[in-house]
């Protein structure tokens, strides 16, 4: 049943969007957002949206999965944009008691809505074409200028794939106590809300003995295989950027550009 | 030849509780371990195994005596990395020694970790992935992989580090009968083609027959040392220190005081099979 839950799901592929280097997806994601922020007309959302459509065409991934992303924020999407309908002061289109539409508020709520949505599918386009230990080794790669500020970056790095790695392990063991627990009677699914947070404490405390005790087995382990921090430790894989990366930059940089010409006109 | 492990004398206490009496967990084992052996450490729980093995790669140091891994003195400080290169160490639990989430990355975390340029770490995950026929698996999520695959996969994270020795802790208590056999048969490979020392620490009996040298474990001291045909035929030693001896042993001593002339040192079963039938076509 926790089975089904999918996690950063990454779909393989060799298409130029899964080539290009951690880093510069990282990057443009980052472009991408600030471009959305930038963007203030039909022209230019339809600019935006355009860009997302190519990438996700390019990358081959099911457009679908795409938007099933947006569900979990279906509710707050919702809720901004009937905020933003009935509380944008302009010309009013239709009123009744303390509702009022207006014309302003509909284009501010349509345009909050695909803002928020285009943000959230680039950034999931991106989780889907990269994996998770790539993604982390560009996180390292980019924020190593903080080391200098003493900003623990490689342990970071580490501790993050080290939970992606032990996510499906736990997963698999809160499954195995909840079974085991459902066998003696335990109901986790009907009850109020604090019943079922009851129900859910016998589960709660094996599980969390048996994270200590992995925490504490694999720290003798990583040990026993000379781990000590990042320091003189090299890699199997090096990022480089390649023709492909410099590329997409360009594109980007591009991108971002038309928007902010656009927005100077007034478009 | 300086030999790989060798323990003087070795002690060692765990750090009490508070206001009690420290109890040893070892008490003056000597023992030297010669390079390219196959030992098999067998004991009942709490007989000392895990802390012995602890000592191998200075995860522990001696509270008292000292041990030399092909000839440093683990207390040295300034030679942890040379040490831990030299003598491997794979665990019980496959779950908790993996620490990458791709296989190929989980191989190169050792020779990473002590700075192996990038070239020689893609040929040495290649090529352990490939001494513990795992090759097809290089690009693998480990936990979709069998418990004995796992544990193949935590060997050749070891042999990627070149080592001299491994140390196995009871690595095939969690896994199945096949799986066992998966392990076993990589680990004797390992010892017979790339002559690299293994010592297996374990439960089962009859893994020890695969040994060139049993030792076994009691109260923190050697009971027992000696080869499989010597150790495993003392059965009412091996009783007294709280162990099973193998059921090819029980059969042939009470066929034998049965009044029937079989050798009572045929622990495999194969072995034993054929001595008996021997016995009875003459
Ligand atoms: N971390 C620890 N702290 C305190 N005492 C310990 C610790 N680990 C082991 N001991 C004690 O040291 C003794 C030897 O334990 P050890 O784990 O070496 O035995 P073992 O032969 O490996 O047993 P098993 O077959 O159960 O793995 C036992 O009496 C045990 O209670
Ligand atoms: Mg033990």
């Amino acid at each position: 049943m926790l089975k089904d839950i999918t996690l950063g799901q990454y779909f393989p592929g060799t298409t130029p969007a899964h080539r290009l280097d951690p880093r510069t997806k990282l990057i443009l994601v980052v472009l991408y957002i600030i471009a959305l922020f930038a963007a203030e007309s039909f022209v230019s959302y339809g600019l935006m949206a355009l860009t997302l459509c190519l990438c996700v065409a390019v990358s081959k991934v099911p457009p679908k999965s795409l938007i099933k992303g947006l569900k979990p924020v279906l509710f707050i999407l919702i809720f901004t944009a009937l905020l933003n309908v009935f509380y944008t002061p302009g010309r009013i289109l239709w009123q009744w008691w303390i509702f009022r539409v207006t014309i302003e508020g509909i284009f501010t709520a349509f345009f909050m809505a695909l803002r928020i949505s285009l943000l959230i599918m680039g950034t999931f386009l991106m989780t889907y074409t990269t994996s998770p230990i790539m993604l982390t080794d560009g996180m390292e790669s980019l924020m190593n200028p903080l080391k200098k500020l003493h900003v623990p970056v490689h342990e970071l790095a580490m501790m993050m794939s080290i939970a992606l790695r032990f996510i499906p392990t736990l997963i698999e063991e809160t499954d195995k106590i909840m079974s085991a627990q459902k066998a003696r009677g335990a109901d986790f699914e009907t009850g109020s809300l604090l019943q079922r947070a009851k129900a859910m404490v016998p589960l709660l405390v094996p599980l969390f003995i048996s994270a200590f005790r992995r925490a504490d087995e694999l720290a003798v382990a990583m040990e026993c295989r000379c781990y000590h921090g990042g320091e003189g430790r090299t890699k199997l894989k090096v990022l480089r950027y390649r023709g492909i990366d410099y590329t997409a930059f360009s594109l980007g940089a591009l991108i971002l550009a038309g928007v902010i010409v656009l927005a100077r006109f007034g478009l | 030849m300086t030999d790989i492990i060798r323990t003087e004398n070795l002690s060692y206490a765990y750090p009490p509780d508070e206001g009690k009496e420290p109890v040893p967990a070892l008490t003056g084992v000597d023992l030297t371990i010669e390079p390219g052996s196959f030992v098999v450490v067998l004991g009942h729980n709490g007989s000392g195994k895990s802390t012995l093995a602890k000592h191998m790669n200075a995860v522990l140091l001696p509270t008292g005596g000292r041990v030399l891994v092909d000839g440093i003195d683990t207390a040295e400080e300034e030679s942890l990395f040379e040490i831990r290169r030299r003598v491997g160490m794979v665990f019980q639990n496959p779950d908790n020694q993996i620490v990458a989430n791709v296989v190929e990355e989980d191989v190169a975390f050792g020779p990473e970790n002590i700075g192996v340029p990038t070239e020689e770490i893609r040929r040495r995950v290649d090529e352990s992935l490939k001494a513990v026929g795992m090759e097809d698996f290089l690009l693998h999520a480990p936990h979709m992989l069998s418990g004995g695959q796992k544990q193949r996969i935590a060997i050749a994270g070891v042999i990627a580090m070149a080592p001299q020795c491994i140390v196995l802790d009871e690595s095939t208590a969690m896994l199945d009968p096949s799986g066992r056999q998966e392990v076993l048969r990589t680990v004797s490979w390992l010892n017979r083609e790339q002559g690299i020392t293994i010592v297996l620490i374990t439960h089962h009996m009859n893994e020890a027959a695969y040994a060139h040298r049993v030792i076994v474990m009691d109260h923190g001291r050697v009971a027992m040392d000696g080869p499989p045909k010597e150790v495993l035929t003392r059965s009412k030693d091996l009783r007294r220190l709280g162990l099973t001896p193998p059921p090819t042993v029980e059969l042939l001593s009470a066929l034998s005081e049965a009044g029937w002339n079989v050798p009572l040192d045929a622990i495999e079963p194969e072995e034993c099979a054929q001595a008996i039938s021997k016995y009875l076509g003459a």
